[in-house]
């Protein structure tokens, strides 16, 4: 039997900054443990937080973009639990005033409109990384006090869709706004997933269970249609009593998700404002100042491309989806590159090249100067566009440039007429039965006598002119 | 001849002139501080290998002093006083630590001081008990313990300490000297390990008021590793210490001086009092109004309690990182959270895990409303209360406790009931930040007593002001403890 589902969403990811939320600590990667910290980072006895600003702009553009009100004041609270990992034995995040509050917004569901509604979104800290080993354990306090942002919808979305569709187009905004990479490969994700399923025309909500830190989109998906089905079995068999507010954790190897604590053994995190923090008045003056400062989101930049590049929609749609991808195809512009031109080498040939080897557009050879040059070499006639194909092959198998692949393989077209002429003379004299057909009204001769034209040229004579001496010949 | 018992700008001029060196002087220090350790046990530790410096323009160099035990003293073992970081290095020095350094002063010792700062009775250190120099039967009062017993000893000019209910003040009192502790935010934070951060204060111990104002013009400034520090650049607190005191208005609170308000008062208790009316009079022969001003019972006897709820929540957070994992003794257990317990059990006082069972209770979602946010809400009150008196007044003046230092062996933690209030009247200088300053007054009982001058938030130059016209007028200026008993 089908339910109604109900799913909200706890989606935390990491933020880019330069250094950490409260310390001076750098915020980036770094493999060597403990290297990226301040005496704050590890709670040594007197020291203090000390607010990040640019951390403060991005969450309040994160909440203006999200349709968010935003309140008068920002303030902190601590999060008072032990654990290993939380050094000062709190966590620093906005519990009783977020950011951002009673926002929206508007999404696409396979061709779809939906609104999803955002109960808050929250400035935060991360912990400390624990890794554990058959006897010890180690702390690695880089990632402690890493900015976090925390969005909170409501209990609104209704599939795994949904809420894919829904975390694709926030990790879209974070890319465009450069407030996070949203990289689950790099650890930047976390998710708390609540699901609950009630009968069509039930009022009341069921039972809420919780799967904590879901760590990739495909695991968000599995963990919401994994937990769609214990809780449709359960209470198709009459058993959905045993359905109970719980929090459980998905399991990566069996694809399922597994008790963790119920509802009893909730901890009191004993929330209370940070008083080290002073409440900091956010002005009229600074919203409008970091909602004018708003990048070109994708459905501004596919407008655009439209629009001024005279794309195809569905072009356009192709080179927002990623943000690396849309900002090389505008570096190639930016080279003076043709627009049309640069999106179909991007979306016909690199893309695929991408899928296949499984990269991202910055880990491949090619760059966008040298699409500009390949693209540059065709208009001027220096190498035909079959000619242009196998230089792009060339650059991906040698790594090297167009220019230099030209140079190599000797492709540069031949203009010189004389010897394009000699060659048309060439083949006129060896194709005497062609030329009779051609004469006698067969004009898709034509083609096959200015091919014979290029194959004596290795392909390199000016295809045009090769057509156009052809036919003075034969007039 | 002794030199090291003189002030600060008495050393100074020794210095410059070159009748003393730097090295003289700390030697000098260094040599009574272990004189005086046997009997008041005023020091976790003495600096034998503290270095002389230069002495230069700033008034504070060359010169020897005292550092509570709960700042962070880059390379030097710093405790808070506690068990729990008994073995602690820093690597980094407080912000006021740092000013001090680049100011010329020289750190001769680390003071004893109720565990972690919470205490006014100097025996919940884990070095033992700070005894008064008076009356080494007596209390020294806390949490600026060891602090307050050595100045009062002349082993140097000045001591910091920090001031969360009365911490400076009282024991400044109790050991007839001076205690001064700015508005909120003028000084750095930075480095002192936390008791309550909306009520933790930096501040210092003097034998004059003149020294006070030097030493806090050497440690206040805005900082950037102290969000809720302020620039204070414009105030030069040693500058206009001119004594024009004449037509300022005081008040003092009927509720807690009148002696109608104790039904069974002591003989110290009457002494007391009516030791601070002869203050309250020298006020007005220096052209100063005094004025007697009610204020709601109920809202002076809600200050004690509402000082116990938000001090001891804030505190069993502020003290939630000493878990022995990074820093410590580290703990035995099977497990990490195991580990954890056995550290705090074995590493705290049960004075204050008595506190934060009480600081963890009131902020239990369950009790939160009931008891934290209601606190919060009383200290409201009672600061409107007194920016509105304020307005109308250039300071309070009140006297310090309800007579002298108590007897250790008395349970000094619990205060007959009606004198509540006259004991924990100070906690109103840290609801609201307001500078606030305890000088000798006198003596009760052959012991000295103090008197407390407090003003309105960054006034901190008139409430000195006030503070130095009377100290001029009394006897107390530069007071060195003598055992009277």
């Amino acid at each position: 039997m089908e339910y109604k589902v109900v799913i909200g969403l706890e989606f935390h990811c990491e933020m880019k900054s330069h250094t950490k939320v409260f310390s001076r600590g750098l915020n980036g990667y770094n493999k060597t443990p403990n290297s990226n910290i301040d005496p704050i980072d590890m709670a040594f006895p007197g020291t203090l937080p000390v607010l990040n600003k640019e951390c403060v702009k991005k969450s309040i553009m994160m909440a203006s973009i999200l349709n968010c009100k935003i309140p008068e004041y920002m303030t902190f609270d601590r999060k008072n639990y032990f654990y290993p990992d939380l050094p000062k034995g709190y966590q620093l995040t906005q519990f009783f005033n977020p950011v951002g509050t009673n926002g929206y917004i508007d999404i696409d569901v396979n061709g779809t409109n939906k609104r999803v509604f955002v109960h808050d979104i929250h400035l935060e800290e991360d912990a400390a990384s624990l890794d554990h080993y058959y006897n010890t354990s180690t702390i690695d306090y880089n990632r402690a006090g890493v900015p976090l942002l925390e969005l909170v919808t409501e209990p609104c979305i209704n599939s795994a869709d949904e809420a894919i569709a829904f975390l694709e187009q926030v990790r879209n905004i974070y890319q465009y706004t450069d407030i996070s990479e949203c990289d689950s490969k790099k650890g930047q994700i976390r998710c708390d997933v609540n699901v609950s399923i009630m009968n069509e025309n039930d009022t009341e909500l069921g039972t809420k269970v919780e799967v904590k830190n879901v760590n990739s989109f495909a695991n968000i998906r599995e963990t919401i249609n994994y937990e769609i089905k214990r809780q449709s079995e359960l209470k198709s068999s009459g058993r959905y009593n045993e359905v109970i507010q719980e929090t459980r954790r998905y399991d990566d190897e069996s694809g399922t998700t597994i008790h963790m604590r119920s509802k009893v053994d909730a901890i009191d995190y004993k929330y209370f404002t940070e008083p080290n923090i002073p409440r900091f008045k956010i002005s009229e003056e600074l919203v409008n100042e970091i909602k004018n400062n708003i990048p070109m989101l994708a459905n501004d930049r596919k407008a655009k491309y439209i629009s001024e590049y005279s794309l195809s929609e569905y072009d356009a749609s192709v080179l927002v989806k990623d943000k690396k991808v849309s900002d090389y195809f505008e570096e190639c512009i930016s080279y003076g590159c043709n627009p049309k031109s640069a999106c179909n080498w991007i979306t016909t040939r690199l893309l695929g090249e991408l899928n296949k080897n499984e990269i991202s557009i910055d880990e491949v050879y090619i760059k966008p100067n040298m699409i500009n040059e390949l693209v540059q070499l065709v208009e001027n006639k220096k190498i035909s566009s079959d000619q242009a194909k196998k230089v792009f092959t060339y650059m991906l198998e040698e790594n090297i440039t167009p220019l230099e692949i030209v140079k190599k393989y000797e492709m540069e077209v031949i203009e010189d007429s004389g010897l394009i002429e000699s060659l048309v003379n060439e083949v006129i004299s060896e194709n005497e039965k062609a030329i009779s057909d051609y004469k006698n009204g067969r004009t898709n001769m034509l083609d096959y006598l200015v091919g014979q034209v290029m194959n004596k040229s290795k392909g390199k004579a000016n295809p045009s002119e090769a057509k156009n001496k052809m036919l003075e010949k034969l007039s | 001849m002794e030199n090291i018992n003189k002030n600060i700008s008495e050393l100074h001029d020794l210095l410059v002139n070159k009748k003393v060196t730097s090295e003289e002087l700390i030697k000098e220090s260094i040599a009574k501080c272990h004189e005086i350790q046997e009997k008041t046990n005023s020091f976790v530790m003495i600096l034998d290998d503290a270095k002389p410096t230069d002495v230069t323009d700033s008034l504070l160099s060359g010169i020897p002093y005292g550092m509570k035990d709960n700042f962070s003293t880059k390379g030097i073992v710093t405790t808070g006083s506690s068990n729990s970081l008994k073995d602690y290095v820093p690597f980094f020095d407080a912000t006021v630590i740092k000013k001090l350094k680049e100011a010329g002063a020289v750190g001769v010792t680390k003071t004893v001081l109720d565990e972690f700062g919470m205490g006014c009775t100097g025996t919940t250190g884990h070095t033992g008990i700070v005894h008064n120099p008076w009356s080494y039967k007596r209390s020294a009062s806390g949490s600026s313990s060891g602090s307050a017993a050595s100045v009062a000893c002349g082993v140097y000019p000045f001591a910091l300490g920090s001031d969360t209910g009365d911490s400076i003040r009282k024991p400044a009192a109790y050991t007839g000297i001076v205690g001064y502790k700015p508005t909120y935010g003028m000084v750095s934070r930075y480095g002192l390990f936390p008791y309550a951060s909306s009520l933790d204060t930096v501040g210092c111990l003097t034998r004059s008021v003149e020294d006070a104002a030097i030493v806090v013009d050497a440690i206040k400034g805005i900082d950037e590793n102290d969000m809720t520090s302020w620039d204070s650049s414009d105030i030069k607190l040693k500058e206009n210490l001119d004594g024009e005191v004449k037509g300022k208005k005081l008040f003092y609170i009927k509720e807690i001086c009148d002696i109608s308000n104790y039904a069974n008062p002591s003989d110290e208790l009457k002494e007391h009092l009516d030791n601070f009316k002869k203050t309250v009079e020298l006020c007005k022969s220096l052209g100063m109004g005094v004025e007697e001003v009610n204020v709601d019972k109920t809202l002076l006897n809600a200050l004690p309690p509402t000082y116990v709820v938000v001090s001891y929540a804030e505190a069993t957070s502020n003290m939630s990182n000493l878990t022995g994992i990074s820093f410590g003794p580290r703990g035995e257990g099977d497990n990490v959270m195991d580990m954890i317990k056995d550290h705090r059990t074995k590493g705290f006082s049960p004075l204050i895990k008595r506190r934060f069972v009480i600081g963890s209770y009131v902020l239990q979602s369950e009790n939160q409303e009931k008891y934290f946010l209601n606190a919060k809400r009383v200290r409201r009150l009672i600061v409107n209360k007194m920016n509105e008196l304020f307005n109308k007044y250039d300071a309070l003046i009140l006297p310090v406790g309800s007579g002298p230092a108590k007897y250790l062996d008395e349970n000094m933690n619990i205060y007959n009931g009606e004198n509540n209030v006259l004991e924990e009247h100070l906690q109103i200088g840290n609801y609201g930040g307001y500078p606030s300053i305890t000088i000798p007054n006198g003596f009760v009982s052959k012991l000295p007593v103090g008197v407390n001058i407090t003003g309105k938030v960054k006034d901190d130059i008139n409430v000195l002001n006030i503070a130095y016209a009377l100290e001029s007028k009394m006897d107390y200026k530069n007071q060195l403890a003598r055992e009277v008993e």
